[in-house]
């Protein structure tokens, strides 16, 4: 599914990525945890393509194709979704209208018929229902007068809606209170399938008690430093990041070696 | 006060901006003209040629006089190659249809082609395209069935000519009373010179049946650079009134400056929208119009409002500051406004609304959106006279860049004589953001789409102000303004 070897990639001329290496196979769910600065979230920029996340070595291969050759659009219309931490307004835009174009633009390029509104309409309906989002969220602008909280289940609306094969969770939990923590956490897990793959990019073990992955990757300066199964997740949280750079690294690997 | 703001975006939005207006198209047609340069005898000739009555003829010339002592404006944000008043011809004679192209396939195809794409019904697209319009007017008598319409109201709708000879009483009674004779330098000048244009009234109590749309007045084919158009609707009266089009209209004359004048009386009701997609220039900012406008609307009666909706994407200089007079009580005026700037484009453009009367209220909105070395102004004055007592304002005014070597400007000035007035002032300026942009792209929606659709959300609070139909081409205008600019 996505196999990344040896990324390195600067952000404003600053090396972020520092020679990192990562699997996933189909209908995985790999957690990246990490320390602030690590590298999570310019991991997830680089692999939707966004500009200013700039690639200086390695490769990025997703379903047997070179990725790093894709537009931005083109690799959402391939399958690849990024849920935004910082979800973005856009004033005037309906949030319907907006998913609805966002759709037919995925079936067109993969020579799909568009949806017409009555179709779209039915299509998101029982979707909305598992995320308790409102009607009235729908009516209103992109993202625009949300709570955190609303912008974070529509980014997972969004992805339920759009049905990608990689979804990669920026953050998700980040300003989530634990009502809307769960929420979220129940619409990422109804997506969870033998065919999509997700990647969480989380700094907090907690969100891991609801989506439980099946690797850890932990990320400190570019790099994976250490890798493992849900159990990493606790580790992490009981010692602290700071554990990791005191050297913890080793004596974890040894761990789970054992 | 002002703050201005140039825009320093990333090159990666650069490629928007290069839009072509790929419509515009010439043609070596002679035409009736009278020899360049303005004088007393040029007056007289056109008054004579369009066998005015000696009234008109005076007031042409006492404006000629007035218009001599005055001088063009500079005060605006707009850069202005002089212009030589003395060598543009002031009458040009509408052509005769057999030297019109005959049929569509007489016309250029590009300029189908975007007929086409803005959606234009094929019946408008002769007209616009300048086609015999008899031979238009026949195979769809469309613009006659209206006519009729209107007439079993009681409403006038005729080109301002006519109006002349067949309502004289009217036209002296209201003429020249919003924008006087010497108001400024270009109503002066259109005042002694105007070609023609439109002329509405609508009678007390009387609803117009229909919007009201140059499109469909006959005659109107070639108003030409100096339009002159008289609204009046009396006590309880409502008009729609919809000038220009989407579709790039066919003009040579380079200097525009139009006189609008809008009259409504008490409980009255006067709705004017403007599209307007005059021949912006090249890409280098060389031709196009040269659009200097005065529209002034005066709410005379109490309870009157006047609404002035405007699309501007056309010209190479935009001057126009649609106004509204607030004198009855309890009276509304209302400005919303989009004003896009491309390549080389200027635009000095909002509004002025005077509080006369007491509790009268306005509101201000306008968008402007500025792409290549386009420069952009929001110039907007709100007054509130000393007997105003409780009148309100609210002003919003929002700019957006488009690329790095743009401006956008906001020149809001406000006048209070009335401690019980209140008056508000939101201004934003933001640039189409990276952001927004990869967001669209990362849901699979292309580069294109993504700033049509953003533009759009933009432009939003102005398009809903707009009648139905109109906003559809509108947004359809600044879609293909904004096409093509992808590379």
């Amino acid at each position: 599914m996505l196999e990344i070897r040896n990324l390195h990639a600067t952000v404003g001329g600053k090396p972020i990525l520092k020679g990192l290496d990562l699997k996933v196979d189909p209908g995985e769910v790999h957690a990246i945890m990490g320390p602030n600065g690590a590298g999570k979230s310019t991991l997830g920029n680089v692999i939707a393509g966004r500009e200013g996340y700039e690639v200086t070595a390695g490769e990025v291969i997703y379903n047997g194709k070179d990725l790093l050759e894709l537009e931005p659009e083109e690799r959402a219309c391939e399958g690849i979704f990024l849920a935004f931490q910082y979800p973005v307004e856009i004033p005037g835009v309906n949030n319907t209208y907006f998913l609805r174009a966002a759709l037919n633009a995925q079936r067109k390029y993969r020579g799909e018929p568009e949806l017409d509104s009555m179709q779209f309409l039915k299509l998101v309906r029982a979707k909305l229902e598992i995320l308790h989002i409102s009607d009235d969220l729908m009516h209103r602008a992109v993202n625009e007068g949300f709570s955190g909280g609303e912008k974070k289940r529509n980014e997972i609306f969004q992805m339920a809606v759009l049905e990608p094969r990689l979804a990669i969770l920026d953050e998700t939990d980040s300003g989530l209170d634990i009502d809307a923590l769960r929420i979220v956490a129940e619409g990422v897990n109804r997506q969870r399938s033998e065919k999509r793959s997700i990647i969480v990019v989380t700094h907090y073990q907690r969100l891991l008690d609801y989506i439980v992955p099946d690797r850890v990757h932990v990320l400190a300066d570019g790099k994976i430093a250490a890798s493992g199964g849900a159990e990493l997740a606790l580790k992490l949280e009981e010692q602290g990041y700071t554990w990791l750079e005191q050297g913890g690294i080793q004596a974890l690997d040894m761990e789970i070696r054992a | 006060m002002s703050n201005e703001q140039a825009s320093k975006e990333s090159p990666s939005v650069d490629h928007f901006v290069q839009q072509k207006y790929r419509h515009g198209f010439v043609t070596d047609i002679e035409s009736e003209t009278v020899p360049p340069g303005l004088n007393e005898d040029v007056v007289r000739w056109i008054s004579a040629r369009k066998k005015e009555p000696e009234w008109l003829l005076e007031w042409r010339l006492d404006a000629y006089r007035r218009w001599l002592d005055l001088t063009s404006p500079n005060w605006a944000h707009l850069k202005i190659e002089p212009i030589d008043f003395q060598a543009i011809s002031y009458f040009s004679a509408p052509k005769s249809d057999k030297d019109r192209p005959q049929s569509l396939d007489d016309v250029d195809p590009k300029l189908l082609e975007t007929y086409d794409k803005l959606g234009v019904p094929l019946h408008e697209r002769a007209r616009l395209a300048g086609v015999a319009v008899d031979a238009v007017f026949d195979s769809v008598s469309v613009g006659t069935t209206f006519r009729e319409e209107l007439k079993k109201a009681g409403v006038i709708f005729c080109s301002f000519s006519e109006a002349v000879h067949d309502y004289p009483e009217l036209v002296r009674k209201y003429l020249g009373t919003v924008v006087p004779t010497r108001d400024n330098f270009f109503a002066a000048l259109n005042s002694a010179v105007f070609s023609d244009g439109s002329f509405v009234f609508i009678p007390k109590g009387v609803r117009c049946p229909m919007e009201l749309s140059t499109y469909f007045r006959i005659n109107a084919a070639e108003t030409g650079q100096f339009e002159r158009t008289l609204i009046i609707a009396e006590d309880s009266s409502y008009v729609s009134y919809l000038e220009g089009c989407t579709a790039p209209m066919r003009d040579e004359n380079q200097l525009h400056a139009a006189v609008v004048e809008l009259v409504a009386l008490e409980d009255a009701e006067i709705k004017y929208s403007t599209v307007q997609n005059w021949y912006p220039g090249d890409e280098n900012g060389v031709g196009g119009i040269y659009n200097f406008v005065t529209k002034r609307g005066d709410c005379r009666g109490d309870r009157a409002k006047i609404s002035w909706t405007q699309v501007e994407t056309g010209s190479a200089i935009t001057w126009k500051y649609p106004s509204c007079i607030l004198r009855g009580e309890y009276s509304v005026g209302e400005f919303y406004s989009v004003a896009l700037t491309n390549n080389y484009q200027q635009a000095d453009t909002g509004t002025k609304m005077i509080h006369i009367g007491r509790n009268t209220r306005s509101k201000i909105i306008s968008k402007g959106i500025s792409a290549g070395h386009g420069q952009n102004a929001y110039r907007g004055l709100v007054r509130i006279a000393k007997k105003a007592e409780n009148s309100r304002n609210f002003t919003q005014c929002d700019s957006m860049l488009i690329g790095k070597g743009c401006g956008a400007h906001t020149f809001p000035y406000i006048e209070v004589g009335n401690p019980t007035a209140k008056v508000e002032h939101e201004a934003t300026t933001s640039r189409i953001g990276e952001d927004q942009l990869f967001y669209c792209l990362q849901r699979g929606i292309a580069e294109e789409d993504a700033v049509s659709m953003i533009v759009d959300g933009f432009c939003k609070q102005v398009f809903r102000e707009l009648p139905m139909e109109f906003a559809v081409e509108a947004k359809a205008l600044l879609e293909v303004s904004l096409e093509g600019a992808v590379g």
